[in-house]
């Protein structure tokens, strides 16, 4: 579980290092200087309302921006090979060879990131064969059978032959984790992988994730809009708003002891249970208006419309105040807000 | 119970029959809902909870009347729905009002909200005063007179759904009944729109239908819970009992599978979560 991160590594361990990640239209900007590290074996929690940016940053990383939409900053990956190249300035052909090797990712709508027409095993099989990681097609084939095993499907051999619309929406699932997890990637990234499942299957799918990871030792990015999830998969968290990050932190600090107010906000939010139930009758905290459109936030701080706090300072950007040393660097562990709740029994 | 109670099933059954799959036998048949028996009595606040497949908006269809039952009765208000034609149905649509999951799809998207809001009561033939009632209506779910000219498409979702409920509550229904009203809506606007849903029915005396997959959604609405597992109630209780002490092992694997903030924090993982659902299917 969230254990505390190990002792200054002796070599280094970044897998994804995004440093000043920007993204915008010719007119609008999506994403404002976004950065942040994830380090072998670290499962990274990146949360926010939908509209905030987070499947942006992913698709970033992903090099799957879509068309007009441009990218700023440095974005490098250590998988195979060292860090040495900005994703963002590689040519199409070495993204290609990047993703599904040592970059991976789950989408939210399994049944779109199918192909329909094709047998699901064949699909298993085909993130392999065009990578060339197994030796010959036979040991492909066996190796198929062991990923659908790995991700509890029953009886892998027959499954592999059945098609995407034979299965639940809880196997497609499965099978679109395998897809990913086929050639050991240093990174897998999960973008509301859960969302559209119901509670029970989620919770073996979380599982499934988390070990699948965990086995291969590999660096997660994990989007959701639930906290509870989040809290559940990982040990750290980033809290997008307006395309910033607004908080960073260990899952414990930033959800149990929230220092920026959006923050606090969707912690308050999440918690449906209250004190004694809704024998009490009070009414659930929320957080005033919704998400504006994209490149209606704010100037200074992007959360400033809708928060409680919000004074003439919040007019201009506020500066990131790291909270704690964390291994990942400074950008880990901090919050941007000039009137930060928590710490001294503050409401 | 002297009272006619709001909503009433008895014994209700809804067939569906699949493809046939062969030539000699007959086509197998799906039983969506399985004899369920139901009361609701009047302002009371009931949550349908299940996972996809348990048959909840079945029942929903069939509690609308825009479904017969294979078998059995459904009663709102005491009058027979279950075997009238549409036609007949009139009244219900007056009594019984509906809030969908998607506010996106169930608002024409090229229909001013003034027409929107204003359709049950054109339907029901009311022609005179409409204008005042809508704008009353969406300034009571928290709108502005202006929302009433622009379109849906202009609004967010959490914005939407009180568009969605502002129509529902037109002709001023006895019963609200809503389908996974939030199921679409981030953490924050989730809040929003279940403190509406709360604030509505406590002002307009209305008894609440409540379908949800979540059940911590359900909790913070109803005074009862039912559970549905393939077409059937698997456990009825009041909401407090049913969260303190489950009686079905799966009501208990459901509560089990929730990944809440608290527990998490507490040191809960996703392995634990999984543990719980297995152990408790068997």
């Amino acid at each position: 579980m969230a254990a505390a991160p190990a002792a200054a590594p002796a070599v280094d361990r970044t897998v994804l290092r995004v440093d000043g990640l920007s993204v915008g239209t010719r007119h609008t900007g999506l994403l404002h200087d976004v950065s942040f590290q994830i380090c072998r074996g670290e499962r990274v929690g990146l949360i926010g309302e939908s509209g905030s940016g987070k499947s942006l940053t992913a698709l970033a990383v992903m090099g799957l921006l879509p068309e007009g939409l441009a990218a700023t900053g440095d974005v490098r990956l250590s998988a195979r090979t060292p860090a040495t190249r900005n994703l963002l300035d590689l040519p199409e052909r070495d993204l290609a060879r990047l993703r599904g090797d040592g970059l991976s990712m789950v989408f939210q709508e399994p049944m779109t990131a199918l192909n329909p027409t094709m047998r699901v095993g064949d699909q298993v099989a085909e993130v392999m064969l065009i990578h060339r990681t197994q030796p010959s097609r036979g040991a492909v084939r066996r190796r198929v059978v062991e990923l659908l095993e790995q991700v509890d499907l029953p009886d892998p051999a027959h499954l592999a032959r059945s098609y995407p619309h034979e299965l639940s929406g809880g196997q497609r699932q499965r099978v679109v984790l395998a897809i990913a997890l086929a050639n050991d990637p240093a990174l897998l990234i999960c973008d509301e992988p859960t969302t559209a499942l119901d509670v029970t299957v989620q919770a073996t799918v979380l599982d499934l994730v988390v070990r699948g990871v965990e086995e291969r030792d590999a660096a997660m990015l994990f989007i959701t809009h639930d906290l509870g999830v989040v809290a559940t998969v990982c040990e750290r968290v980033l809290v997008m708003y307006g395309g910033r990050i607004v908080e960073a932190g260990p899952v414990q600090d930033v959800f149990g002891d929230p220092r920026h107010r959006y923050t606090q906000g969707l912690v308050a939010a999440s918690d449906l249970t209250g004190a004694e139930g809704r024998r009490e009758r009070a009414a659930l905290p929320t957080i005033p208006g919704s998400v504006p459109p994209a490149g209606r936030f704010p100037d200074g701080c992007v959360f400033r419309t809708r928060c409680t706090h919000a004074d003439e300072v919040c007019r201009t950007q506020p500066p990131w105040v790291p909270r704690g040393e964390h291994p990942a660097g400074e950008t880990a562990y901090g919050h941007a807000c000039v009137h930060p709740a928590g710490g001294y029994g503050d409401e | 119970m002297s009272e006619t109670p709001s909503v009433e099933l008895r014994n209700v059954t809804r067939d569906f029959r699949r493809r046939r799959t062969s030539l000699t036998s007959p086509a197998p048949v799906v039983r969506a809902v399985d004899d369920v028996s139901l009361t609701v009595a009047r302002g009371e606040r009931i949550g349908i909870v299940g996972e996809s497949g348990s048959g909840k908006s079945t029942l929903l269809r069939l509690i609308c009347g825009l479904d017969r039952p294979t078998s059995g009765e459904v009663y709102v208000e005491g009058r027979p729905v279950h075997d009238q034609p549409p036609w007949r149905l009139g009244w219900l649509r007056a009594t019984l009002q509906l809030v969908f999951q998607d506010p996106m799809s169930s608002l024409d998207p090229r229909m001013r909200v003034r027409d929107i809001v204003a359709e049950p009561l054109v339907a029901q033939g009311r022609r005179s005063g409409n204008r005042e009632r809508v704008v009353e209506l969406l300034e009571r779910v928290g709108l502005s007179a202006e929302a009433a000219d622009r379109y849906p498409h202009q609004f967010s979702g959490g914005q939407r759904q009180r568009i969605s409920v502002a129509r529902a509550l037109a002709p001023d229904p006895d019963i609200l009944v809503a389908d996974e009203p939030v199921s679409a809506l981030d953490v924050s606007v989730r809040a929003q729109v279940l403190n509406l849903i709360d604030e509505v029915v406590e002002g307009f005396d209305l008894t609440l239908v409540f379908v949800s997959h979540d059940l911590s959604v359900v909790r913070h609405v109803c005074d009862r819970v039912a559970v549905m597992r393939r077409g059937q109630l698997v456990e009825v209780a009041p909401t407090e009992q049913l969260f303190a002490a489950p009686e079905h092992p799966y009501t208990r694997s459901l509560l089990a599978a929730v990944p809440d903030l608290q527990q998490a924090l507490a040191g809960r993982t996703a392995e634990d979560l999984a543990a719980g659902v297995a152990r408790r299917e068997r």
